[in-house]
């Protein structure tokens, strides 16, 4: 299950809504499922349908989360134009090991639907996400 | 040789050259070919893996390809 304090959520929602309509990409930080940061991050594809995340970026912020006794728990993105689901592209090039992919879709750009998956060896499980308060 | 992997200390046998695709091999790391390497604080170009070499006390981080898209 991730957990993820409603104000860190409705942030990933926001990244995703002001980047329309190109997808947007981050990471969540935390420990044990439980989401402490927000780390947006550049899509260096600048795409509508691909994102990228840069490299140089990613190893700050892994840096960073480790000062902090935190670690990567999930990877976000955007769908600007499809639902909340992992295409193909998703599923093959999900690398990472034990994160979720949390993918926000903007079908209905006022009312934006984030969802989470574990994705790993190709295999998709849909996982729960409980919004805390704070 | 001790290395630093990621934060945390890690020890792999002694040769004269490790090339980064050897620390790679010597890790296990899966699909290295979507692995981005960085050693000390440098990024380490793809095709250099095999001439970069790492020494005794190096800072290495590897992570992913972190990508996707919506088709």
């Amino acid at each position: 299950m991730l957990t993820i304090p409603e104000a860190i959520h409705r942030a990933v929602l926001e990244h995703a809504r002001q980047g329309f309509p190109l997808e947007v990409c981050g990471i969540l930080g935390g420990t044990d499922g439980c989401v402490k940061s927000h780390f947006p991050m550049t899509n260096t594809d600048a795409s509508n349908e691909h994102f990228t995340m840069e490299p140089r970026e990613q190893f700050s912020v892994v840096k960073a989360l480790r000062a902090e006794g935190q670690e990567m728990v999930a990877i976000y993105h955007s769908h600007p134009e499809s639902p909340a689901r992992p295409s193909e592209e998703d599923i093959r090039l999900a690398f990472t090991p034990n994160v979720y992919h949390l993918i926000v879709s903007l079908l209905d750009r006022e009312q934006p639907v984030a969802k989470a998956f574990s994705i790993s060896d190709g295999v998709v499980e849909a996982a729960e996400i409980t919004i805390a308060a704070g | 040789m001790n290395l630093t992997v990621n934060g945390k200390a890690a020890s792999v046998a002694e040769t004269a050259t490790l090339s980064v695709n050897g620390l790679l091999d010597a890790l296990n790391v899966a699909q290295k070919e979507y692995v981005t390497v960085e050693v000390n604080g440098d990024i380490v170009e793809r095709e250099l893996f095999s001439t970069t070499t790492v020494k005794d006390g190096d800072t290495v981080e590897f992570l992913y390809f972190m990508g996707g898209g919506a088709q």
